[in-house]
């Protein structure tokens, strides 16, 4: 905070604000991160929901050991695992640099599959199935099923996934750096700062990263809490 | 009024293979009838419900609903609506979106939605509650909400699995008397599973009561309990005492030790259970009666006293208006339309096995040693083998035979070696001097076995029946039967 509006000989200043907005190599950056993450996001959850769904209610009589097989990558060390899908993706695609965007979210979702699919799996397995045959019962078609039912009641675990995949995935420039070979996101930035001792435009970067970061958990958790209100007025204007 | 809403045919269900855990059931249900299936935790009775709801499949056998077969359509496109023994509300919903949610479903206008949940809520006497939460009411309050939910549907059926048994005793008797009021009101059919008799002989217009998989008895409340099908029934309704009985005459049963006159039409000879209810023991302090003993407790029960009676080897339990003087030598006597006798199940203990090449019999649960000389008095044996009368060798491997032992005859084990077949105990029922059991093998062999001691249900036992106790016959018909 405190470097964040000083300069060099620690007078109070807004240039480092001012300096990070002005320009367009750091605003692109931020935005591009912001891109990225969404991405990554997106592409984890559209891939961990079914994955958890079927671990959870597929009837396997040994779903926590394939949820294993799906946790175990995370044991690796994270660098190692990128520089296999490297190589795997090198050999695949002769170049990495004919694609990066897709390296770079697939490096990403690989990375981060499994802080998706571990809170959506234990919310789903915690719901007794007696709702889906409550469901059922009262006319619904499967996919109304998952629509009206399942969905809902597994949303916190889709929040928390979101949040626990979103937010690292902003900062994490360890695969845009090996698939992409780029250093276009708001970590290596802060690091690029950091690492020729301007402590003070770092720490400011940090400073915009965590109130973004701030914002979208207020958002996140504002939406979650607020679910249950909604649904208290509506179903108060349809009473009345 | 008379036609018949759904209809059970042979369904059988198995969740492994041949391992059913319904045995060909079979039963009608009319229009507007309020049925209980009644049994204890584990006899099918669930899973019945949830064939007719549509959550299982019956792995054969038909489901007719209007003469038509649903047994495979999916539960969404069946009249019927099921209130669940968790109540099932959705959490993230509140009362209103819960109960509109089935109207939903089936898109209905809007003002009619909120006219309907507004009426039902009427029905279950919680008007106001649409803007609550699903946490913010109480168990009783939940149970309603499930049933408003389930009838808003306006179903055929109402399918109700145990929905009272979260619920404390006073408000269960509560709840008992709405269900039938709205059954009554609605006009619509219910189903109602339970493990409570209580509840089933309140509420119901037909009881089915099962056991095991099968059904053991349909009928009134009345019926189910002044004339059971069988021990199982009598035991599992109400207080009863039960004894093993022979019909002497057409017209006179002993049991206990003694002769006592009844009304029924089996003939001399027939191996009958006999049961009384507590109500028609008669004790007599002058010690008038065919029987004598001596009292062992008296009970003040509010209404009555529940007295037990040691006479001879049996115990028996009789209600009177006044208590006893512990000790009290008395006598005993059933009034004669108490006496309720049912025939006793002949079927049990029968086995058919293969011969093998040692003279030993293969049986489901092992083999036993065949007594050579009763099932074969015309051969002789050497050396394990079989000779004729002209001195011939002769085989008999591979004939079948069938074999027989009475309950009496057998006795109980806790050393797995003792006996010739082992099993988990699934049922007692006690009968005066002594307990008769049901033990079922790990092959689901079930087996009867009298012992007048008290085991548990679930103890793992052997069950001992020395060689000459067993009785064969041979099915082919070249031997007849043999009696030890």
């Amino acid at each position: 905070m405190y470097y964040a509006f000083t300069n060099g000989e620690g007078e109070f200043t807004l240039e480092n604000l001012l300096a990070f907005f002005s320009s367009a190599d750091t605003v692109g950056t931020l935005l591009y991160s912001f891109g990225v993450a969404l991405a990554t996001t997106a592409v984890s959850l559209l891939a961990a929901y079914p994955v958890a769904f079927i671990l959870a209610k597929g009837g396997y009589k040994r779903g926590s050991t394939l949820l294993l097989l799906f946790v175990m990558p995370m044991w690796i060390n994270f660098t190692l695992r990128m520089t296999a899908l490297k190589e795997i993706l090198t050999l695949l695609e002769g170049n990495l640099a004919f694609h990066p965007f897709f390296n770079t979210i697939l490096g990403m979702v690989y990375d981060f599959l499994p802080f998706m699919i571990l809170p959506i799996y234990n919310s789903l397995a915690k719901l007794d199935d007696c709702y889906i045959e409550a469901a059922q019962d009262l006319g619904t078609k499967p996919f109304g099923v998952f629509r009206q039912v399942l969905l809902p009641m597994s949303m916190p675990g889709v929040v928390s996934g979101i949040m626990m995949v979103f937010l690292p995935a902003m900062t994490n420039y360890v695969v845009l750096d090996m698939l992409h070979n780029s250093t276009y996101i708001m970590g290596s930035l802060i690091g690029s700062y950091f690492s020729t001792y301007d402590w003070n435009n770092g720490s400011l970067i940090s400073l915009v990263l965590l109130l973004i970061i701030l914002v979208f958990s207020l958002v996140t958790g504002e939406f979650s809490g607020k679910q249950g209100a909604e649904a208290d007025v509506s179903g108060f204007q349809k009473g009345m | 009024m008379d036609e018949n809403i759904i209809e059970l045919k042979h369904i059988k269900k198995c969740y492994e293979k041949n391992k059913p855990v319904i045995y060909d059931f079979n039963l009608e249900v009319k229009k507007g009838e309020f049925v209980t299936f009644l049994g204890p935790s584990g006899c099918g009775k669930t899973t019945i419900l949830r064939m007719i709801a549509g959550f299982e499949k019956p792995t054969q056998g038909e489901i007719l609903f209007h003469g038509k077969d649903i047994s495979a359509l999916p539960p969404n496109e069946r009249q019927v609506n099921t209130v669940f023994q968790k109540y099932a509300l959705f959490p993230h919903l509140n009362i209103f979106d819960n109960i509109a949610f089935g109207l939903r479903q089936k898109k209905m206008p809007k003002d009619l939605i909120r006219e309907k949940v507004k009426h039902v809520l009427e029905v279950v006497d919680l008007e106001g509650f649409e803007k609550r939460s699903v946490s913010s009411l109480s168990g009783g309050q939940q149970q309603r909400i499930a049933i408003a939910r389930a009838i808003v549907n306006e179903p055929d059926i109402l399918l109700l699995d145990e929905p009272l048994g979260a619920l404390d005793y006073k408000m269960r008797q509560e709840m008992q008397l709405e269900l039938k009021i709205m059954h009554r009101e609605l006009g619509i059919t219910f189903v109602f599973v339970t493990h409570d008799q209580e509840e089933a002989l309140t509420m119901s217009d037909k009881i089915v009561v099962m056991s095991k998989g099968v059904l053991q008895q349909t009928g009134t409340a009345e019926e189910i309990y002044q004339s059971p099908a069988n021990a199982f029934v009598a035991d599992f309704i109400g207080e009863s005492n039960i004894f093993n009985g022979k019909k002497v005459t057409g017209q006179t049963v002993s049991f206990a030790g003694a002769e006592f006159p009844c009304r029924d039409a089996y003939p001399a000879g027939t191996l009958i259970d006999a049961m009384i209810r507590p109500e028609f023991v008669v004790l007599d302090e002058t010690g008038a009666g065919r029987l004598k003993g001596t009292v062992i407790s008296s009970v003040f029960k509010g209404k009555h006293y529940d007295i037990t009676v040691q006479s001879g080897k049996n115990e028996i339990i009789a209600q009177r208006g006044a208590g006893m003087q512990v000790g009290a030598e008395v006598g005993v006597d059933f009034k004669t339309e108490g006496i309720h006798n049912m025939p006793r199940d002949l079927r049990v203990n029968h086995m058919e096995g293969i011969l093998d090449d040692r003279l030993r019999l293969r049986l489901i649960d092992g083999s036993i040693p065949v007594a050579v000389s009763r099932v074969f008095p015309e051969y002789t044996e050497k050396d394990g083998k079989l000779y004729d009368a002209q001195g011939r060798r002769v085989f008999t491997e591979g004939r079948k035979l069938e074999v027989f032992f009475a309950p009496e005859q057998a006795q109980l084990s806790d050393d797995p070696e003792a006996g010739c077949f082992q099993g988990h105990i699934v049922d007692i029922i006690y009968k005066g001097d002594h307990y008769n059991y049901r033990v079922v093998s790990r092959n689901q062999v079930e087996y009867s076995v009298d012992d007048e001691y008290l085991w548990n249900v679930g103890d793992f036992v052997s069950v001992i029946v020395r060689q000459e106790d067993f009785m064969y016959h041979d099915p082919s018909g070249q031997n007849s039967r043999i009696r030890g």
